[in-house]
């Protein structure tokens, strides 16, 4: 028998622990925003995140004693609290008082749960805004009162608007320096609207605010008796993102195929859009092949069907082909599939983007080689013009057309933010370079088909006695390329071998005469060549490539134009004062005055080649000996 | 249509997505089980994210040779009844030099015995891609890190220069000897652990309920006595209270805290009126200013 007191404690006990199953179901029904704060520098991003973080009273004391203790080492507010400090993380950061990296915050109204991303507003951190950017649906973009509209606030407003964010609030901060002035607030709304009116934002909506005193962020102020509308929260709180989505066709980009034994071959992935039920029949876009769809497999059980946003494992009814980077979709809403499309790109690296540059293009689960074949315009960022342009440099925005090794499936990014959009790798140095939203697809690489020949490289070769090859000679100006590949090809021809060589100079006189010598240019002119040895290399010919070829990117692209086993690179290792030294057509000394623009190793940089085939260094050596040398290798790996 | 799904189920997707897609791009990915609550969560995710299929990777512990007790029995019951790949690893010559917790300080020890000791196993094992439970609302610098945060050849994170992280497109491309640490847990709040834990019903380490155990008073830290190796100072007395831990890690660094909580309820209604963030039992963290930041920096997870 328990005791009354017992009995109390137990039901008490039991009703707590109702109490608390059912607050947390109501927690778990709650929406989710997740929103950006971006604008230009010094206007007050970070410090209204602390503002909100400290007024939905989600600061621990702990961390509000360690923000007060920071706040009278590294506060700008004199020695008052520094609500920036809660989210500027970086150790830098706080050093230099700015935001460097996107920082992540969480909370929660009784209302709605939020993600918040507190995006830098220096210029020379423009990718870390687009990060925090490309998973937002809502901006808040800051412009201080005192300020007004400046290049940042354009220039995160149109990034937010590529990146798909539809809904805009314009917070005008700092109101309290600018006497909670109504003109101020209204010169600036007008301004705003004025230049964001085609950015394509469903909604703007402004509010005149002081994120360090608090007014109009969680509570309306009695400062701005003049103002009507809500405070930032409210608005935050009621804002309906999801708008007037309509059903969008079923997309499952598949990205790894579950085979743990013989018996079971599932295909995993996150549903991008739509939905699909077991029996539905769906096709594999890139390859046409159609099918049904015979579970959908989870750990919770199967599943009778599933939506947009749910992560599933699928099983076929036939043995179909399907690989990571295939897309399964609905039969009746195909997505594009082609080699070439246009797009809207961001450029985040500090190389510039150049056109005939060959990248890695990466979708949520398919990965091609691609280069920008036209560079149509750069979007001005301050009155949207479209200017001509050779290259895209850090931050800029642009239109290009991109041409793909092999074709991938997309959908417009206006229709399908997950099937529509790509990001762009450094093959070299791996780096994110760039992302990209595609517009759609050139329909002229549907209509040029490759002719089938009946005479192979093969057969041409071996009726000549060799193997084709294309010996790429890279070195500085005066190295002794030229000389090198000039006395490997009098021996080759002397035995018998059909050769040809490409040299730098030669070629700038006819096929790349309209080629200068600046870094997009270079580009251009090693894209020419290789693609000219490829077409030798398929006549069955030992070609000889002697051009300086500064970029390793673009040695790496030629490298993959040819066959297995066809490109050997070989380095004429000349340091550059003996190259300065012997300067055979008095080039050095003409680029070291100044008289020659953009010369390698001077003005424009060598990248030398990290693993050669063949590597000569020629400081002391006779150019027959070199000669010599590559002979004897051609002759030992059946070449020649 | 996402407006379907639960906050959990979202929070729960997009974790799976993350891994799946380890999975596909790294040849030797390996998930770090530190035996806490977010390991697992991230465990009990893994297993659902490779249904039928066990996950197709290893399960490391660097093991610092403080865990509690408690914490090692139950990291081999569970690699028993889930049948995963578990690798431990230990700093042998931390443990030939005798690094302690107490006589070396926490700095030191948490250095040498774990931040080196899992640089240690990820180049003997040469793994290109570690999962890790950090969650960003955990503590500053990791709420400004990536989900995929690279590390060059020599295991250091460079927060002024992290690649940009476009939508769910994750660039896994990396270099010989360079590695990627992966977050599947960056958007879940200790909140959101709690709840799922709940939910799904997953199995913890008994610490982190309520119960009477031996502690001492130390640096304003209430600390459990875990085995003899821990010698009294003068004037210290052990106690038996009622306490449970908000964070497990070595026991000699974790602080517990008075508590009641013996259910999963309990902790949850506990964690609603709490007044201080789950790391203020950490003594590492607290260390000296950004000591975050700079453990990261050197490869600590």
């Amino acid at each position: 028998m328990l005791s009354s007191n017992a009995a109390a404690a137990v039901a008490d006990a039991e009703t707590e622990t109702a109490d608390i199953r059912a607050y947390l179901s109501s927690q778990e029904r709650k929406t989710l925003l997740r929103f950006l704060t971006c604008g230009s520098v010094d206007d007050g991003k970070s410090t209204l995140i602390g503002r909100l973080l400290y007024d939905t009273k989600l600061i621990f004391e702990d961390q509000l004693a360690a923000l007060e203790q920071d706040s009278k080492k590294h506060g700008t507010n004199g020695g008052e609290i520094d609500f920036a400090l809660l989210v500027d993380g970086l150790e830098a950061e706080r050093q230099q008082g700015i935001t460097i990296d996107v920082a992540y915050r969480f909370f929660a109204t009784p209302k709605r749960k939020f993600i918040v991303a507190d995006t830098p507003g220096h210029e020379q951190y423009t990718r870390n805004m687009a990060t925090g950017a490309s998973t937002a649906d809502l901006a808040v973009v800051l412009v201080d009162a005192r300020q007004g509209v400046l290049q940042q606030t354009r220039r995160h407003s149109i990034i937010a608007s590529l990146l798909g964010i539809r809904y805009i609030v314009v917070a005008v901060n700092k109101i309290d320096l600018v006497d909670f002035d109504e003109q101020v607030f209204a010169k600036i709304t007008a301004d705003y609207d004025a230049f964001a009116k085609d950015l394509g934002f469903s909604s703007i909506v402004a509010i005149p605010m002081s994120a360090r005193h608090g007014d109009n962020v969680t509570r309306i102020s009695e400062r701005t008796p003049w103002y009507a509308g809500p405070s930032l929260i409210e608005h935050l709180e009621t804002v309906d993102v999801a708008g007037e989505s309509v059903a969008q066709p079923f997309r499952f980009p598949v990205q790894y195929v579950n085979r743990p034994n013989l018996d079971f071959r599932g295909f995993a992935g996150t549903i991008a859009s739509g939905s699909v039920a077991v029996g539905d029949e769906v096709v594999v876009a890139k390859s046409g092949r159609r099918t049904r769809v015979k579970r959908i497999v989870t750990y919770d059980g199967d599943l009778p069907s599933a939506f947009e946003g749910q992560a599933i494992t699928v099983v076929l009814e036939d043995e179909v082909e399907v690989s990571r980077g295939e897309i399964l979709v609905a039969p009746e809403a195909r997505p594009d599939v082609a080699d070439q499309f246009t797009a809207n790109i961001v450029w985040f690296d500090e190389h510039p983007l150049l056109p005939g540059r060959m990248y890695i293009l990466r979708t949520e689960t398919d990965e091609v080689s691609a280069t920008v074949s036209q560079l149509k315009h750069r979007v001005n960022i301050n009155n949207f013009a479209h200017e001509a342009a050779k290259c895209l440099e850090l931050n800029a925005v642009g239109v290009c057309n991109l041409s793909l090794q092999s074709p991938i499936a997309f959908d417009p990014f206006g229709k399908n933010r997950s099937t529509g959009s790509f990001i762009l790798i450094d093959r070299v140095t791996n780096a994110t370079v760039g992302a990209g939203m595609i517009l759609h697809p050139l329909r002229r690489a549907a209509n040029i088909h490759w002719q089938a020949l009946d005479v192979t490289k093969e057969s041409r070769a071996t009726l000549k006695h060799q193997k084709p090859a294309v010996l790429w000679f890279t070195g500085l100006s005066g190295s002794g390329k030229s000389t090198v590949a000039n006395l490997l090809e009098k021996k080759l021809h002397a035995a018998g071998r059909h050769t040809y060589i490409l040299d730098g100079d030669n070629v700038r006189h006819g096929l790349n005469r309209d080629l200068g010598f600046t870094e997009e240019d270079r580009v251009e002119n090693i894209r020419r060549v290789a693609e000219v040895a490829r077409l030798m290399a398929d006549a069955g010919l030992i070609v000889l490539v002697s051009f300086i070829s500064p970029f390793r990117a673009e040695r790496r692209m030629a490298r993959d134009l040819m066959g297995e086993g066809e490109f050997i690179e070989v380095f004429v290792d000349t340091p550059f004062e003996e190259c300065a030294k012997r300067d055979p057509k008095g080039l050095y000394a003409r680029a070291l005055k100044g008289e020659l623009k953009n010369f390698t190793g001077i003005d424009s940089p060598y990248e030398a080649p990290e693993n050669p085939d063949l590597h000569l260094h020629t400081v002391g050596r006779a150019p027959e000996d070199m000669a010599d040398e590559l002979e004897t290798w051609l002759r030992e790996r059946g070449y020649c | 249509m996402t407006a379907n799904l639960t906050h959990l189920q979202r929070l729960e997707a997009e974790s799976i997505h993350i891994m799946r897609g380890v999975a596909a791009n790294f040849s030797k990915p390996v998930m770090l089980y530190s035996i806490g609550k977010d390991s697992s969560v991230l465990l009990h995710l893994a297993m659902k994210a490779f249904y039928p299929a066990k996950p197709p990777f290893p399960f490391l512990h660097v093991d610092t040779t403080w865990k509690f007790r408690e914490m090692i029995e139950f990291r081999d019951r569970m690699a028993a009844e889930l049948g995963f790949d578990l690798l431990v690893h230990i700093n042998e010559e931390g443990v030939r030099d005798g690094i302690n917790p107490f006589d070396h300080g926490s700095n030191v020890h948490t250095h040498i015995m774990k931040t080196v000791a899992l640089r240690q196993a990820l180049d003997k094992y040469g793994f290109d891609a570690a999962f890790g439970g950090a969650r960003r609302d955990e503590e500053k610098s990791r709420a400004k890190e990536r989900v995929f945060s690279f590390r060059t050849a020599s295991h250091t994170w460079d927060p002024k220069n992290q690649r940009p992280e476009m939508w769910k497109i994750y660039n896994t491309r990396v270099a010989q000897g360079e590695s990627i640490r992966v977050f599947p847990l960056s958007n879940w709040t200790e909140l959101d652990i709690w709840q799922y834990i709940l939910q799904e019903g997953i199995p913890i380490v008994p610490l982190y309920f309520a119960k009477k155990r031996p502690v001492v008073n130390r640096g304003g830290m209430t600390i459990m006595v875990d085995d003899d190796r821990m010698k009294l100072l003068p004037g210290e007395t052990v106690e038996e209270r009622m306490v449970r831990f908000r964070t497990l890690g070595c026991y000699p660094l974790t602080g517990a805290i008075d508590s009641c909580a013996a259910t999963l309820e309990d902790i949850v209604s506990e964690m609603l009126t709490a007044r201080t963030s789950e790391r203020q039992g950490r003594l590492i963290d607290r260390d000296e200013a950004g000591s975050m930041e700079k453990k990261k920096r050197e490869g600590y997870f």
